[in-house]
């Protein structure tokens, strides 16, 4: 499934002058494709790891689609990438295949990392995604060094970094973007902070963890220019995306945006109950699914008939099923593997 | 071959790394306008520019992480952490990322990345500044520990490890930083995981790191008077660890000592006197002994700080008891 990739190649060409937003549904049946592919894939997760092919923790990210395709649309190719452990769609959105991402979180040689990393650690650092973290906020100081490291070897390339509101009270962070505030003033710290509010830490809510509840405004104490916005309306999400990359592309200064967004299943695979919000809740999320929202979106454009649309989700389900099946056919990693990757060495 | 002190050994070893690639950078508290804590990046600041010098705010977890990260960008960052002890501050950094990040990546990223400074104790400095922290970081598999003894250890290490793919702990003593010794010119670089025999002996076998060994080598120097003739080993790294020659010298001399600054209990010794159990017990004619710090935090008074750390008589005591000559 190379789909991804095509989309995004040719989304990122196109240079984004600052005061020109995209046109604001190039590509955009692409990405709804791409939208429906990771739900779907997310859910055929979910079977496989109920049918226990997939072991360890399984964090999906249904619901977040279009906070992470809004923000990758946007990324050139030789930009890159952080993000936490519900890294999934992200690597989805990057183009990497799904088969080889399914593979990984089967534990199989084929796997994104091998299978030496999981679900949590997904990487394709080939295509600028430097990897799914597993400790809440400890990807932070690596993303604002890798930022660095961009403007110091010279290049106009920007870093991602995808974050969760649990990584907000974490110490990490504080270090992390008051370096980025510190080494932006003089444009050495091209980076965007994507706080995905999906307004649970688990399941402690923003409001029972933070003492400041607005997350985007706490980094103004980082002197970090920063901003809410929808999460849940890809295009929205996309223009804001445009706008923000362009900026800091150009002036080298840290940017961060909250992003107001929803997850419709648990915090993980085992968080069945979910004990800490009700069914309603749930329910109204789910009443401003950014996949229905983009379809409709599509549709009142006539962008997309209802033709169309089936045949883009025939498509994805046939994709993740492939996927599953290469995943299981595929072999584990041979027992020399256990030992290999430790060092690089000289 | 020049005469300089450990601390100029380290020194000149970055600008020569720096001079060489400019993927070399410093990071850390005060190496720049400060000069550096101890002085070993003195005029590097002014030498390089504060892009590739960096003064970092109090902030070790965020530019220990932030290294990380340009390492796996390509850069080769060497990290200045005041003391090892504020390293537990950078501990998830160094532990879950820098050690792991190869390995859960399915190998797809380098980290060359260098962390050095003063590790064990000092003089008065107390519970929280003279920690030895060798074993905590020689227990995380992806990491490499380098423990330099002399100024040309200093040099010679410190290249391998800018010049590797990946984190090395980096660990200097501030008691050493003033010693003078012959350092080799050039490309001068010691591979890790190769110990030295420091000294040739046939009786009993020392081993040593770090600022331990010039104390081992004094107590082999004193027992000698009394005709046991010691060999002394350093260990130079403790991971990899060069077991091989520890074995074979234990094969030659049939016992062992093992002498840390550290805290007994799970410390290098145990390791090391393990091994030598798997690898030379057949040799070995009396049990392997131990000389380590006291198992207490340590005290502020200098007399109960000198009953805490090992010295000369303790090592002499424990070569004497490996000989039944107590």
């Amino acid at each position: 499934m190379r789909e991804p990739s095509r989309t995004r190649e040719s989304a990122s060409v196109k240079a984004t002058p600052l005061e020109r937003a995209p046109a604001p549904l190039r590509d955009a049946v692409r990405w709804y494709r791409t939208m429906v592919l990771a739900r779907r894939f997310e859910e055929e997760a979910e079977r496989a790891f109920r049918r226990g092919k997939i072991g360890g923790y399984l964090h999906v990210y249904s619901g977040q689609e279009a906070v992470a395709a809004g923000w990758l649309a946007e990324l050139r190719s030789d930009d890159i990438f952080f993000t936490a452990y519900r890294d999934h769609a992200h690597a989805l959105f990057r183009g990497s295949s799904p088969d080889a991402v399914m593979a990984e979180l089967f534990g199989k040689a084929t796997g994104v990392a091998r299978g030496k990393g999981g679900s949590m650690h997904l990487f394709d650092v080939a295509r600028g995604f430097y990897g799914g973290y597993g400790i809440v906020g400890g990807h932070l100081p690596l993303a604002t060094g890798a930022a660095y490291a961009l403007r110091y070897s010279g290049t106009d390339r920007v870093c991602l970094c995808f974050l969760g509101d649990g990584a907000m009270n974490t110490g990490a962070l504080h270090e992390a973007v008051n370096l980025a505030g510190v080494w932006g003033r003089d444009g050495l710290c091209p980076i965007v902070y994507i706080v995905e509010n999906n307004q649970y830490g688990m399941g402690t809510s923003v409001e029972r963890s933070s003492a400041v509840t607005g997350l985007a405004a706490r980094f103004a104490a980082y002197a970090i220019e920063h901003e809410r916005a929808d999460g849940m309306d890809f295009l929205e999400m996309r223009a804001v995306a445009a706008r923000v990359i362009t900026q800091v592309r150009a002036a080298g200064r840290p940017y961060a945006v909250e992003v107001l967004t929803s997850r419709f299943a648990g915090h993980g695979a085992a968080d069945l109950f979910q004990p800490y919000r009700s069914k309603e809740e749930v329910a109204k999320a789910k009443g401003r699914d950014p996949i229905a929202l983009l379809e409709q979106r599509l549709r009142e454009a006539g962008l997309l008939s209802e033709a169309d649309a089936k045949r883009i989700h025939d498509d994805a389900a046939r994709v993740v099923q492939d996927a599953a099946r290469f995943a299981e056919e595929s072999p584990e990693p041979t027992p020399d593997a256990l030992l290999t990757d430790i060092h690089g060495l000289p | 071959m020049a005469e300089l002190t450990y601390r100029d050994a380290l020194r000149t070893t970055l600008i020569e790394e720096m001079d060489r690639d400019p993927a070399v950078l410093l990071m850390g508290e005060d190496i720049g306008v400060y000069q550096g804590t101890f002085r070993v990046t003195a005029d590097l600041l002014d030498r390089y520019g504060p892009r590739r010098v960096i003064d970092t705010p109090i902030s070790e977890l965020g530019f220990v992480g932030a290294a990380v990260g340009m390492a796996m960008l390509g850069l080769r960052p060497v990290v200045e952490v005041m003391t090892w002890n504020f390293s537990l501050l950078a501990m998830d950094q160094i532990v879950n990322n820098a050690a792991k990040v190869r390995y859960f990546s399915g190998g797809q990223v380098d980290v060359p990345l260098v962390i050095r400074g003063p590790n064990g104790a000092g003089v008065q400095l107390s519970a929280q500044h003279s920690q030895s922290l060798e074993a905590t970081y020689g227990h995380f598999p992806g990491l490499f520990v380098a423990a330099p003894a002399t100024p040309a250890e200093a040099r010679g290490l410190l290249r391998t490890a800018i010049r590797g793919k990946d984190p090395v702990i980096f660990l200097e003593n501030a008691a050493l930083y003033g010693m003078k010794g012959e350092v080799p010119d050039g490309d001068f670089a010691i591979p890790f995981g190769q110990a030295d025999i420091a000294r040739a002996g046939k009786d009993v076998t020392i081993i040593a790191y770090s600022r331990m060994l010039q104390v081992a080598l004094a107590a082999a120097d004193r027992v000698a008077g009394e005709g046991i003739d010691a060999e002394v080993i350093n260990l130079r790294t403790l991971r990899p660890l060069d077991l091989r020659t520890v074995a074979a010298s234990v094969q030659r001399t049939h016992r062992a000592v093992v002498v840390q600054e550290q805290w007994r209990l799970f410390g290098a010794a145990a390791e090391i006197a393990a091994s030598i159990y798997e690898q030379a017990f057949d040799a070995l004619d009396a049990p392997v002994e131990r000389v380590t710090g006291a198992d207490v935090p340590m005290p502020y008074a200098r007399n109960l700080e000198l009953l805490a750390v090992p010295h000369e008589e303790d090592i002499v005591r424990a070569v004497k008891k490996t000989l039944n000559r107590e």
